[in-house]
């Protein structure tokens, strides 16, 4: 990752390639534009005829002066030429971003929730479709569409290395769509206020080759293996009974969607919509106490023992 | 109308002993009584000035809590709640409480001075929309101080703002709050524009206004017509959480995007509806401390126009990332493009004023100079938000942040604090420190530059809005340390204004009546000026009736020491729209009581409807109807008459 991973001064993908000399373009002119203007006002200001305060003034006599018209005449044709420019470059753009060249090599939905983003991969049939969050993979160098939805209140996908945003609002899908140029992972964010944890509300867009990216899909249908000593066991009944109320792990009964689906949670690299690195003591802290790392989320404290804690643990570490 | 009902008014000099007379007429009574209900346009118009900057300071308040906060990764001196609830009441408070009625307050206490009238065309509304202006601020602030201040941005998206998501009383506070508020803004508006159409001096025909009031007439169109949009949002929103209507839910065949056109068909004319006026201020200001007439008169008075009807064309550009079509965006894309070109011709109207002029470099010249290069850079960071793909990255990160703030700061308070130190003399009979004015000037420049020019590099370097915290390694956390300190220092400068203010109250120089030499009519009356402003109604022959005999404008002189008098009652002369040909005597009404009333029925009606204490709302009710009926009944002295006996013209009363 770069030292700044949500920076849109540089780009990864196609979209945000087409969009990135056209925002350096209008940066370019606004730049241009304040420095003439501060030059042509810094040169009207040294020909001041006194400073100082209503005595000076006064010494200075009124006059009629030049009318001066011209110099709005000038101004508007000096704004007029870069004005156009940009007008017709946006058009073009806006027309190259707004649908990809040619059908999309994969279709997946993405939808925004108080506060994670869920994933769901469409197969052949249901057995071929499988759901996870907040870590979305993609293969690299063709278009990916991703259509969005909206859960609960509106949120904001935005991946500025790869896209601009787009809105996920609730009771209509958008679309937006990803082409990453090199495999890598791409730091995405909601940008749409949402709430408490609006702060807290990361994703990763991991591209990859064609045949890493069939490997992850083939790993992610998989269900849960089961456990396989006891400490798993109870780790598993754990999962059932408490977590299950509001996550999934496929391949137990746990299978509520209001929460993330856990059937992978080790294989992906950050927890928590993107707050913190997973690793056990992260993940156990989250599990314990999320109301510490994210205030107002809606996974309440969990008040487990020591040895829960650490049945939990040794399950978890088999959903690889 | 009927014949004998109209007379000639007479003509005179000014002479003591009509002042007299005038000042019985017009002052309003002394001690409490008089406090509350005084129609006069300039106690009205220093209150809401007053209001606002209280508003200002509290608003400034919340933001440097908000960049305490911000000033490192990961701090946690407010909570996700308390931050997200002040960064929308800072929002609401800026934009609604403080921004508007401040320009509504310059305009409303120099107005009539400006256009030689004794006051608005409509007193009492004047008055009231003051008292519900007030009356609505506490109303916002009684919830932000219980805890349930607005929680979801001053834009307030649902479904967020909805009860299912946002169960409190936060929302409501502000949905009722807004609608309270818009009854002031409309009749504000109402007023100006009628006051502009009907109220100038005679022979002060359209194209002679100064440019500040076709800047308050244009955003008061606008407001007229912008308004009802968002209190109808706002309505319809409560209307959603408290009785179950379903206008903007998704899931009961409702709309969420609704909401945002309703709010930004509003909110985009709006912030031109804060600009314009003070823009106004500065196109007025500029060419006095230039010693010459503003370059292109008549074509700044079209932009002003034309930027407002842009205006009405823009609004899309906010929700550019909503999923809308892409030929519907490429229309506002254009629009919003295209709107830059009014604002070109004022930039080089002032720069052109400024070149051609021999300026005196004052404080108040500083200020409204200043504002050139901010509105600038304002300017072309919105110009950058007009491309849509630019768009697609740039919004919602901290680079519209620092757009928005050098639109409303840069356009907004700088050149109303550039017209305190300009009108300050006026209104008080006291020059400001011109010494403690260039302190005041060099700490808010600076400060408000190191705070917010860094903050298009956060933005460009990703940092979303509306956040309450950031994680450390994104690259932001200098820049968000430098804008922390650079708000510490803008507050400082805030702070040497309030100092300067108090100060030159009790000791600044004696101003006299035209201390800058400037040319317009408030200036030919006494600082502060008399209760009815005009002893004799001025007759106005040219744009600069105080500088005629120095320009070459016209050969035809003004006449101000020497018109109509009309001292048989509170009177003034009522012009036509275009050409400001003498049309009417207006008689207009005195101190009142009724509007305090009205606001405070008005009041206690949302705190019932708050609380769904119908008891309160029917007494609130009650209160306004019996308020209004005081205020309504028809009163002879009201009309148009001869001062002759009364039998007389109750014969001619048709």
């Amino acid at each position: 990752m770069s030292a700044t991973p949500l920076a849109y001064l540089s780009s990864a993908g196609t979209r945000a390639d087409i969009t990135l000399p056209l925002t350096y373009l209008t940066l370019i002119i606004s730049i241009i534009v304040c420095v003439v203007i501060t030059w042509l006002l810094w040169r009207g200001l040294r020909r001041a005829g006194a400073r100082g305060g209503a005595e000076a003034m006064r010494s200075i006599p009124v006059q009629q002066g030049d009318n001066g018209v011209r110099w709005i005449k000038f101004g508007l044709w000096l704004s007029a030429l870069p004005l156009l420019v940009t007008l017709v470059w946006t058009m073009v753009a806006l027309a190259k971003v707004a649908a990809p060249f040619g059908q999309p090599a994969l279709t997946l939905d993405v939808t925004g929730h108080q506060w994670w983003w869920e994933a769901v991969y469409h197969g052949a049939g249901p057995s071929e479709t499988f759901r996870t969050a907040n870590e979305i993979h993609i293969p690299v160098g063709v278009p990916v569409q991703v259509r969005l939805h909206g859960a609960d209140v509106i949120h904001s996908f935005w991946v500025p290395k790869l896209a601009g945003k787009t809105d996920t609002i609730p009771g209509q899908t958008n679309t937006s769509w990803l082409q990453a140029r090199q495999p890598g992972r791409y730091q995405g964010q909601c940008t749409e206020y949402c709430g408490f944890q609006h702060a807290h509300m990361g994703f990763e867009v991991v591209a990859e080759s064609r045949d890493d990216f069939e490997r992850w899909r083939s790993h992610q249908l998989q269900p849960a293996p089961a456990p396989a000593s006891d400490a798993q066991q109870r780790g598993m009944q754990l999962v059932v009974y408490r977590c299950g109320l509001c996550h999934t792990v496929r391949g137990t009964s746990a299978g509520a969607r209001y929460a993330p689906d856990l059937t992978h949670l080790m294989s992906r690299r950050l927890i928590a919509a993107g707050a913190l690195v997973n690793n056990p003591g992260n993940l156990l802290g989250w599990i314990e106490h999320p109301q510490g790392v994210k205030p107002g989320s809606l996974m309440p404290d969990q008040f487990l023992s020591g040895q829960q804690l650490s049945d939990l643990r040794a399950y978890l570490e088999t959903l690889q | 109308m009927n014949p004998a009902n109209v007379r000639t008014p007479s003509v005179g000099p000014v002479a003591e002993a009509l002042e007299h007379r005038l000042h019985s007429l017009w002052e309003s009574p002394p001690g409490l009584a008089g406090f509350f209900s005084t129609v006069d346009h300039k106690k009205i118009g220093i209150r809401y000035i007053v209001t606002a900057f209280v508003f200002l300071v509290l608003g400034g308040i919340e933001a440097l809590t908000m960049r305490l906060q911000l000033a490192g990764p990961d701090r946690t001196l407010l909570t996700p709640n308390q931050y997200d609830q002040l960064f929308s009441t800072h929002g609401m408070t800026m934009i609604f409480l403080y921004a508007s009625p401040i320009l509504s307050g310059f305009s409303n206490y120099l107005w009539p001075l400006l256009l030689g009238s004794r006051d608005m065309a409509f007193p009492r509304l004047n008055a009231l929309s003051y008292w519900i202006y007030l009356a609505a601020g506490i109303f916002l602030y009684v919830g932000f101080l219980t805890g349930n201040g607005p929680n979801d941005g001053w834009f307030n998206y649902v479904p967020y703002a909805a009860r299912d998501y946002n169960p409190g009383l936060n929302e409501d506070f502000y949905s009722l709050g807004m609608v309270f508020l818009g009854v002031s803004v409309t009749i504000g508006a109402a007023n100006f524009i009628v006051t502009a159409m009907r109220l100038r001096a005679p022979g002060m025909s359209i194209n002679r206004i100064p440019i500040l009031v076709w800047g308050t007439l244009t955003a008061n169109v606008a407001n007229l017509i912008v308004v009802p949009a968002v209190s109808l949002a706002f309505f319809m929103l409560w209307m959603d959480r408290q009785f179950g209507t379903h206008f903007f839910d998704a899931g009961n065949g409702g709309q969420p995007l609704l909401w945002q056109h309703l709010f930004w068909i509003f909110g985009h004319p709006w912030v031109y509806a804060i600009v314009l006026p003070a823009m106004g201020m500065a196109s007025d200001a500029l060419p006095v401390f230039c010693r010459r007439p503003l370059v292109g008169y008549s074509v700044v008075a079209l932009s002003t126009v034309a930027t407002m009807i842009l205006g009405f064309g823009v609004w899309v550009h906010h929700m550019f990332a909503t999923g809308l079509p892409s030929l519907g965006l490429s229309f506002f894309s254009g629009a919003s493009i295209a709107i830059t070109v009014p604002s070109a011709v004022a930039v080089f109207a002032w720069l052109a004023t400024i070149r051609l002029g021999r300026p005196v470099t004052t404080t108040a010249f500083l200020f409204f100079s200043s504002m050139i290069v901010l509105f600038v850079i304002g300017g072309v960071s919105g110009f950058m938000t007009a491309s849509v793909p630019v768009d697609w990255q740039l919004t919602d990160t901290y680079f519209v942040v620092a757009h928005i703030h050098y639109v409303l700061i840069g356009i907004n308070v700088f050149p109303v604090v550039g017209a305190v130190y300009f009108w300050f003399p006026k209104m008080t009979g006291r020059l400001m420190d011109e010494r403690l004015g260039r302190w005041n000037f060099w700490t808010m420049f600076i400060g408000f530059n190191v705070a917010f020019l860094p903050m298009h590099l956060t933005g460009l370097l990703g940092m979303p809005r509306r956040v309450y915290t950031y994680a450390d390694g994104m690259g932001w956390d200098t820049l968000n340390l430098i804008t922390s300190i650079g708000s510490l220092v803008l507050a400082v400068g805030v702070l040497l204004l309030v100092v300067n203010v108090f100060r030159s109250l009790k000791h600044g120089a004696v101003a006299g009546d035209n201390p800058w030499d400037a040319p317009t009519l408030e200036w030919s009356v006494s600082s502060p000026p008399p209760p009815y402003n005009f002893a004799v109604i001025p007759t106005v022959a040219s744009r600069h009736p105080l500088w005629e005999g120095r320009l070459e404008e016209t050969q035809a002189r003004s006449s101000l020491s020497r018109g109509m008098e009309l001292k048989s009652g509170k009177e003034v002369i009522g012009t036509t729209s275009l050409d400001a040909a003498p049309d009417i005597i207006l008689e207009m009404p005195g101190d009142t009581f009724a509007p305090l009333c009205v606001a405070i029925g008005m009041a206690l009606t949302f705190a019932g409807l708050l609380l769904k204490s119908w008891a309160c709302v029917w007494v609130g009710g009650v209160i306004v109807a019996l308020s209004l009926l005081a205020w309504l009944w028809p009163r002879r002295k009201l009309r148009e008459r001869e001062p002759e006996p009364a039998g007389a013209v109750e014969s001619a009363h048709g």
